[in-house]
């Protein structure tokens, strides 16, 4: 929607009233005066749902149930960053069978996750389909073949975790139940079956006509010594930043701004960073399974990606890890001697970050003796990406002037859909909803 | 034959009824064969203009300006269905409606004179008329797809209004206050989801809200017996089903007891 209505000459807006093929609800609105692009405003309008008002009072075992609720897309992230909070709190750090099946679980979500955003929310953006199922009257097969892959994430999920959405057996110490051997086994075949279609997807999606553009931007994400991140691991960054999750605070700081109800946030001094896919990517790649390693490899995807469109192409990379990696710890399990591990009570501070599917997620609890929780701050990956979204695509309309109204705004959507934005989860941070002048 | 035009609109909510629909992998291209997807936002960008023969609302109100689009959703919509708890009892999001909203802010904000948000989060319901309201946080698929089926051909869903109790019984699933003394709503708590808790040695937490005439006092006063104490029954109460009256009542009860 374009509307040059009464505005001087060579001046134009850009305005996307409600983003399509997001989480959520946002909209973007883009200023454009003599030839340059005067204003870029990423705007969250999603309703506050108070997330970190409601969590005080309760008690910090509730913290996964509720948290979980904050997206429906990650419920797994919130309950994984929630627990080892918890645990963090209580100086409990668990490890064996149950640290093995909290991994599984996220790679259930990985997949399920990823798979919905490449194949369903973000393919038909570079094929020129208004959605999936539009798409799949021409490619059946390669939607049939997602929507198999998505559904052995999510088998993954209802196993292990209850149900796909909001799993019920998620718990502080680790399970309420725990799933025998031959339970497990039966994820295999599907798994199988899921690594080759996954592989497919990899080429299937190399071959996309990805604009050219790349962008320097400072990647953060976990790092552990030696597995693909998902629960554990320092904070690191692409332009050496290396602490523990403990320092989160010290390094990283939210701000606000008048036009968004979800705050962003920046490196303290510097400014802002990215995390999420190729982050996680750029800081991590010789940490992914072999075959994911050489998949990327056959693409032509480097150790480093800096062109934004295509996380597309890392996030099927990610898919075909997953897979490897559920294969590995399913193939290894014995279940523990107990579903978990008793977490005793104190008076007591715990955070942690985990790698949701979207990128780094932050929690940190302040807990009384009783186990009720003082105060909780969330830090979603779409806040902490905001910043980088905006510059992108202000640089990309910067880039793309001379295109007609039409095709600048799908081209602008098309910018933010790569970060696959999780707007539900991010407003319920906001510090701000109207700016008043 | 036209085919029948679906909408799928969102208030505040995750996203999760929503996404129910894309998670049925094995028959989302079948559905979409059934009825025309007009508006979905969160799966396409194409949308085509009303009226629609169902709309499906995900969410709770909690602005004013939702409050006002709830209505042009009713206006446009021949037959109107809310998914999930958000829409049927206002969701999580409610448990701002025990606290002065100010206060609640105040919590979160560094500036709640700039926040504007209604002092309730409310259900669907309780704005427009509702054909019919799903149950679940998050709903059940499978029920999803009964209640679009019902839709298209005129009839009523067949959803089922028992408790969670009588799907252990059905499944077969010990129950865990009788067995292991565990703490559960399933007594209170309408069927669904298939009882998953139980089946994983877990209480039933209510997700899928009161069912009919739900006695929930003697329930709490079970749980007491099994050494749950009244903000233990206060906070299952109070939940993600927290506005819908039975609950809602009882929670007030054990605040009161709890002072
Ligand atoms: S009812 Fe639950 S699952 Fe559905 S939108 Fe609300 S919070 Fe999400
Ligand atoms: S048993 Fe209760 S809490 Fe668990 S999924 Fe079913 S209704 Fe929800």
């Amino acid at each position: 929607m374009s509307d040059a209505n009464g505005k001087a000459e060579g001046s134009r807006t850009i305005r996307v009233d409600y983003l399509a093929r997001v989480e959520g609800e946002g909209s973007l609105h883009l200023g454009i005066r003599d030839g340059a692009v005067e204003d870029v405003r990423l705007a969250i309008f999603e309703p506050p749902r108070f997330f970190e008002a409601l969590l005080r009072g309760r008690g910090f075992g509730e913290a996964p149930d509720i948290t979980s609720r904050i997206c429906g897309i990650c419920p797994v992230a919130y309950m994984m960053s929630a627990v080892h909070a918890m645990e963090n709190a209580a100086g409990v750090s668990i490890a064996g069978p149950i640290r093995d099946l909290r991994r599984l679980l996220y790679c259930g979500e990985w997949i399920e996750s990823h798979v919905l955003h490449v194949a369903m929310l973000h393919a038909p953006d570079f094929l020129g389909y208004p959605d999936a199922i539009a798409m799949a009257r021409d490619h059946g097969e390669h939607v049939r073949r997602a929507l198999g892959l998505k559904k052995a994430g999510n088998d993954i999920v209802r196993l292990l975790g209850g149900r796909e959405i909001h799993p019920i057996n998620v718990r502080v110490g680790g399970f309420y139940k725990v799933p025998t051997r031959r339970e497990l086994s039966t994820l295999t075949e599907p798994l199988l079956r899921a690594r080759d279609a996954a592989r497919a997807l990899v080429d299937r999606v190399a071959a996309f006509p990805f604009p050219e553009y790349e962008q320097d931007y400072e990647f953060v994400a976990l790092r552990h010594p030696d597995e693909y991140p998902f629960n554990e691991g320092r904070v690191v960054s692409s332009r050496g930043i290396d602490i523990d999750v403990a320092d989160y605070d010290s390094v990283f700081e939210e701000f606000q701004v008048p036009h968004s109800t979800a705050l962003h946030a920046r490196i303290r001094g510097r400014g802002s960073y990215l995390v999420g896919p190729l982050a996680r990517y750029a800081l991590n790649s010789d940490l992914l399974s072999p075959a994911a390693r050489d998949a990327a490899a056959a693409v032509g995807l480097g150790p480093v990606c800096r062109n934004p469109y295509r996380s597309i192409l890392v996030r099927a990379v990610e898919v075909l890890h997953a897979c490897d990696e559920a294969l590995r710890l399913i193939a290894a399990y014995t279940p523990p001697d107990a579903p978990f591990v008793a977490v005793p009570v104190q008076d007591a501070v715990g955070l942690a970050a985990t790698e949701a599917p979207r990128g780094l997620l932050y929690h940190r609890y302040r807990i009384d003796a009783s186990g009720s929780i003082l105060d909780a701050r969330i830090i979603p990956p779409t806040s902490q990406n905001q910043g980088a979204i905006e510059e992108d695509l202000r640089r990309v309309a910067t880039a793309c002037l001379d295109m007609p109204d039409d095709a600048l705004q799908g081209r602008c959507e098309q910018t933010i859909r790569n970060h696959d934005p999780c707007i539900s989860c991010a407003a319920h941070f906001l510090k701000l909803t109207v700016e008043r002048t | 034959m036209m085919r029948p035009k679906l909408a799928v609109w969102k208030f505040a909510s995750c996203d999760g009824c929503q996404l129910s629909l894309l998670d049925c992998e094995d028959e989302l291209l079948t559905v979409a064969d059934q009825v025309e997807i007009a508006y979905f936002m969160e799966a396409s960008r194409a949308t085509v203009a009303g009226p629609y023969d169902l709309s499906l609302v995900e969410g709770s109100i909690t602005t004013a300006h939702d409050a006002e689009r709830i209505r042009e959703v009713r206006r446009q919509s021949k037959r109107l269905v809310t998914i999930g708890a958000c829409a049927t009892a206002g969701g999580i999001q409610a448990l701002r409606n025990f606290q002065d909203v100010r206060a609640f802010t105040e919590i979160v904000y560094a500036r709640p004179g700039y926040i504007s948000t209604l002092a309730q989060s409310t259900p669907i319901g309780q704005h427009v008329l509702v054909d019919f309201e799903l149950r679940g946080c998050p709903i059940d698929k499978h029920q999803l797809l009964e209640v679009i089926a019902a839709f298209i051909q005129r009839r009523r869903p067949v959803i089922r209004t028992d408790s969670v109790c009588t799907e252990c019984k059905r499944r077969g699933t010990v129950c865990v206050m009788v067995a292991d003394g565990t703490p559960c709503l399933g007594p209170v708590t309408q069927a669904g989801c298939g009882a998953i808790c139980p089946s994983f040695d877990r209480g039933c937490y209510g997700c899928f809200g009161p069912t009919e005439s739900p006695n929930t006092a003697a329930l709490a006063a079970w749980w007491r017996r099994l050494g749950a104490s009244d903000t233990d029954i206060l906070r299952a109460y109070r939940n993600f089903n927290a506005w819908a009256s039975p609950f809602r009542e009882e929670s007030e009860a054990h605040e009161r007891r709890e002072r």
